[in-house]
């Protein structure tokens, strides 16, 4: 008996390319998943359902990190690399992160508050809140601008704890030209 | 076929972030190992605070076996709903930028080469669509709902975020089951303590590992594994920071500068968040003027407001706490329901409440309260708020307030209340 067990798990093996558990697992869960579903055709919203939820599943890969790649490559592409105004500036320790840092959070608060800042939800806020969604651009640039305002400081910070004639040592990697997918 | 895979994404050369690795999708994904249960279970909780069983309380009625874990939702401790929804939102919009961190960590796998190896990997890459799927969906579903964008939606919020809930958790638990043993592996890898201190000098690729991560033609590093890990925790603390307040009530409820609940509305008695206003609602002063009524049914009895406020009046500090994730404590006064009941003839414990608001077109102009929450001796017809008549957005000229009940459930312009033996 316990043979066979082992026999028939090993066939599963070679011909399934896991463990039966492994199968079985998978099954469990689009059984739960697969009720979910039928769920969702009885309610009778299916169409918009299986429409947003393939969206979701690749608007990060194919939308959003092709975006945010790309700005990477915008903010690092320094066609003017060559002019240098200053001696003392000629290697500054690396800038890139001052400025990716608030850039990507600023766009985080977009990415996530988008409908009060550009006041898409205006109306359906307004029915709710009795108030309209007008101060969230400001509140949002706001935010923006302190948090462009303590990178430049942490930046000038670190340009003034900077022994003179130090050279850029190991911080001018960022020069580098980029690749996609850096990180 | 492997050796020639399509040019671009599918090339493994294509991917060049000296970051990724084993060793840092295990670290995001342990945060959402965390984080994501305290969510689900915390949103499953919601949806049982509802009293779904109640006729006219269930706003998904085709959940099938999905509510099976329903029971009698307490009005003890009043403050657990507001802290159960605020952790839901709070915690979900913290997550975001650890959610996108794992996904941005994973992305060649999308791409890998061929699809599948083996039947086995074609089925596990199946469910990992609903992962994905799910995850995103669950979040952005919440995130748009909170903010009131619901022209966005193609479908009702409620079956949509349930639903859809319940596929990410069937993919979510399947993917902790065949992944944990090499989420562990891989976080013994390397040590947190020393990738704290290490900077942008001393930061190396991971080792070549069998998942595929690690990039094979890595680029020289712009940022150092400590801090990336401190730029995703400060996005998450930053939206954290900025929206935990529309919890909260004293001066730093002010912080939730980017959230939709946390608005300042004066320094009045009645100077507090408003969720669906009168004009909205359809109600209007007409038919909350000296001519309302407040019907009890089944008895001949149709009370004033000023016979309402010549019975026994108790106060309560009494939180509304919405599904929204947005909560605010205030100080409450009126008759008890328990009284009411006993004026319409019944006895409190013995029957329920079905509520009926002036409201007109609203999904929630009518709820069911249980037994339990109509004997609470908590549970008010609040006419007053902190001293002060009711405003008309906040339900003027009477309103009901249960104690840890949903928000939608503290039903605003009650016009109707009927005492009756419950549903079963």
């Amino acid at each position: 008996m316990i043979s066979r067990v082992r026999s028939l798990r090993q066939w599963a093996v070679g011909r399934y390319g896991a463990d039966p558990l492994h199968l079985l697992a998978l099954l469990a869960c689009f059984t739960l998943a697969g009720y979910a579903a039928s769920r969702v055709v009885v309610a009778g919203i299916w169409v918009g359902f299986v429409v947003w939820f393939v969206g979701a599943a690749i608007i990060h890969d194919l939308v959003l990190y092709p975006l945010y790649a790309v700005a990477d490559i915008a903010v690092r592409w320094r066609p003017w690399r060559r002019v240098r105004p200053s001696a003392v500036l000629s290697h500054p320790p690396p800038w890139i992160n001052y400025l990716r840092v608030p850039l990507a959070l600023s766009a985080l608060l977009l990415l996530v508050w988008f409908p009060l800042i550009l006041r898409l939800s205006q109306d359906g806020y307004r029915r709710s809140v009795a108030l309209d969604t007008t101060p969230f651009l400001g509140r949002w640039l706001l935010v923006t601008g302190l948090l462009f305002a303590g990178s430049a400081l942490a930046y000038a910070v670190r340009l003034r704890r900077r022994a003179p004639g130090e050279g850029s040592g190991p911080g001018s990697r960022p020069d580098d030209p980029p690749g996609p997918g850096q990180g | 076929m492997r050796s020639h895979p399509p040019p671009g994404p599918f090339r493994p050369d294509f991917w060049r972030s000296p970051l990724r690795g084993s060793w840092l999708t295990s670290v995001f994904g342990l945060v959402l190992l965390v984080g994501i249960p305290i969510i689900a279970i915390t949103g499953l909780l919601s949806y049982a605070a509802y009293n779904p069983w109640l006729p006219g309380n269930d706003t998904t009625p085709e959940r099938g076996l999905l509510g099976f874990y329903f029971f009698d939702w307490p009005t003890w401790p009043a403050w657990l709903y507001r802290v159960t929804q605020g952790i839901h939102v709070i915690l979900g919009l913290t997550l975001i930028p650890v959610l996108l961190a794992k996904l941005w960590s994973v992305i060649p796998k999308l791409f890998a080469w061929p699809p599948a190896r083996s039947l086995a990997m074609a089925v596990e890459r199946a469910s990992l669509l609903l992962l994905v799927g799910g995850a995103v969906f669950e979040f952005v579903t919440g995130v748009l709902n909170i903010q009131l964008f619901y022209t966005a939606f193609p479908f009702s919020f409620y079956p949509a975020h349930l639903y859809g809930a319940w596929i990410f958790i069937a993919a979510f638990a399947v993917h902790v089951v065949l992944k944990l043993p090499r989420m562990v592996s891989a976080l013994r890898s390397r040590s947190l303590r020393r990738e704290l201190r290490t900077g942008l000098d001393g930061t190396r690729p991971e080792p070549p590992d069998p998942d595929g991560l690690v990039a094979t033609r890595p680029a020289e590093p712009s940022l150092s594994r400590r801090g990336l890990l401190g730029f995703v925790g400060g996005g998450s603390l930053l939206i954290f920071g900025l929206s935990v307040g529309q919890t909260l009530d004293g001066p730093l409820r002010r912080t939730a500068l980017l959230a939709p609940h946390g608005r300042m509305y004066g320094l009045g008695p009645n100077d507090f968040q408003v969720n669906k206003s009168a004009s909205a609602m359809g109600v209007n002063p007409m038919s909350t003027g000296p001519g309302w009524r407040l019907e009890l049914a089944g008895t001949d009895l149709r009370l004033s407001r000023a016979e309402l406020l010549a019975l026994p009046q108790y106060t309560y500090a009494l939180p509304i706490a919405c599904v929204e994730g947005w909560s605010t404590q205030q100080t409450w006064t009126g008759p008890r329901l328990a009284d009411l009941a006993r004026l319409a003839g019944a006895v409190p414990g013995r029957v329920e409440a079905y509520v009926e608001s002036l409201e007109r077109g609203g999904a929630f102009s009518e709820a069911s309260l249980s037994a339990r929450q109509v004997a609470d001796h908590r549970s008010l017809l609040a006419l007053r708020v902190n001293g002060a008549d009711l405003s008309l957005d906040h339900g003027y000229p009477a309103r009901i307030m249960v104690p840890n009940a949903p928000g939608v459930h503290n039903t605003k312009w009650v016009r109707r209340l009927t005492f009756r033996p419950p549903s079963g």
